[in-house]
């Protein structure tokens, strides 16, 4: 369906539009783990980003030569390697945030996100248009970590970026910064995102961009395993 | 002994794998919607995580003889996803009614970070064989717990009169908190 789009389309689209966390619900772990502090949002959001074009290029690269029957293995350690790598150079230059990241930082390889796009897109397009879209996607996820991070951090512990605002430091809702609150705060996003965009809401988490979409596809004559099957399908 | 029963409680209740830690959040929201599938989940996740924490353990072991435990992230998924695929072959040629009721959930489970995360955090708290296993089981174990009470939710949600922008996804990330805020009062039992 985006054969004919243009550059800068590709781009923009996991930006707003594909919005990978509001819109194809992709990526929840991270998304609300990290993200007590905006600061954790946009390393996570920045470290997912590098991994993902990377991942996105070699795999765009690599697609021809990569058996269609271990695709799946293949890249996941194509994955593997890039975050190895962001975890080295973290913790070299950005030990603090390394260890408030913690074991997300390794888990970035699971994030379905990352194999999402590389068996949806990188596989079957071009290199330059898959570092595009890997970059655009990466910075959706990052927008919608800092977004979550920046709700989480003013009303949870009254600050932001580590600066004290007012009145709302000496008495924050710690229940923000607690994992209830992470539930309870993308919960709300997502319904002010449906309604700004006066869309229909999903009735159910799409399949569309699950990285094992066609083995449950294969799997849902036996039974109906992936329930936002027939949601994906409409 | 009592140290493995507080890893086990602590593993299963007090950092609920889905309600705290948000692994496996995905899968959770997934299959959450049916009693019988969340089992079935819950019960393949188990197996697997059990089992790849026994694979896992001597391949680290492994890695540190020739100094390369960096390469931990990618040896592990890659056991995974490999013991994955054996088990789900072994169980359909040997044990068919498992494999009907477990087997179209094994291949989801590569991806479910409960999973490498079970067995990376074994590592990185240094925890011994018997120590490892029973901490994946207490995981795996609070995973279907949280799966199968959540699918209880759910059924009534579905029945329920709610504000059309909240239908769906928003509503159920807001139950789930709710369900989270219940698992909190079991912090400081051990």
């Amino acid at each position: 369906m985006s054969q004919k789009k243009t550059l800068s389309g590709e781009l923009t689209k996991g930006i707003i539009k594909e919005n990978p966390v509001f819109v194809t619900m992709l990526g929840m772990c991270p998304t609300l783990a990290v993200t007590t502090l905006a600061k954790n949002g946009i390393g996570m959001g920045l470290a997912t980003t590098f991994v993902l074009v990377c991942s996105n290029v070699v795999i765009s690269l690599l697609k021809r030569v990569i058996p269609d029957s271990v695709r799946l293995p293949s890249f996941i350690v194509i994955i593997a390697g890039f975050v190895t790598l962001i975890e080295f150079l973290m913790r070299g230059y950005l030990p603090e945030l390394y260890a408030s990241l913690g074991i997300f930082l390794s888990l970035i390889t699971v994030n379905c996100i990352i194999l999402g796009r590389a068996e949806v897109f990188a596989s079957k397009n071009g290199v330059l248009r898959s570092a595009l879209d890997g970059l655009g996607m990466g910075l959706g996820f990052t927008l919608a970590l800092f977004l979550m991070g920046s709700v989480r951090e003013i009303i949870g512990s009254g600050c932001f970026f580590g600066m004290k605002i007012g009145d709302l430091s000496a008495k924050p809702m710690l229940i923000f910064i607690m994992p209830a609150g992470g539930f309870f705060t993308l919960g709300v996003i997502i319904a002010v995102v449906n309604k700004i965009a006066k869309r229909k809401p999903p009735a159910e988490i799409g399949c569309e961009g699950c990285p094992s979409a066609s083995l449950c596809k294969k799997n849902a004559a036996e039974k109906a395993s992936c329930t936002g099957e027939e949601a994906a399908k409409a | 002994m009592k140290e493995l029963v507080m890893i086990l409680i602590g593993a299963s209740l007090i950092n609920n794998v889905v309600l705290s830690q948000f692994m496996g959040i995905c899968a959770f929201l997934g299959t959450s919607k049916q009693l019988k599938s969340s089992v079935g989940m819950g019960l393949a996740v188990v197996f697997v995580m059990f089992f790849a924490s026994l694979v896992t353990y001597p391949v680290y072991i492994l890695l540190g003889r020739i100094d390369a435990q960096y390469l931990k992230t990618v040896a592990f998924i890659l056991v995974i996803a490999l013991f994955v695929q054996l088990a789900e072959m072994a169980i359909k040629r040997f044990i068919p009614p498992l494999y009907k009721s477990l087997g179209v959930y094994l291949p989801l489970i590569t991806t479910n970070c409960a999973v490498l995360g079970a067995a990376i955090t074994n590592v990185d708290k240094k925890y011994t064989l018997a120590q490892s296993l029973v901490n994946s089981l207490g995981t795996g174990l609070g995973f279907t717990l949280a799966l199968v009470l959540f699918a209880g939710v759910r059924i009534r949600l579905e029945t329920s009169d709610i504000p059309e922008t909240f239908k769906g996804v928003p509503a159920t990330l807001v139950a789930a908190a709710i369900v989270s805020l219940s698992f909190m009062g079991f912090a400081g039992i051990v």
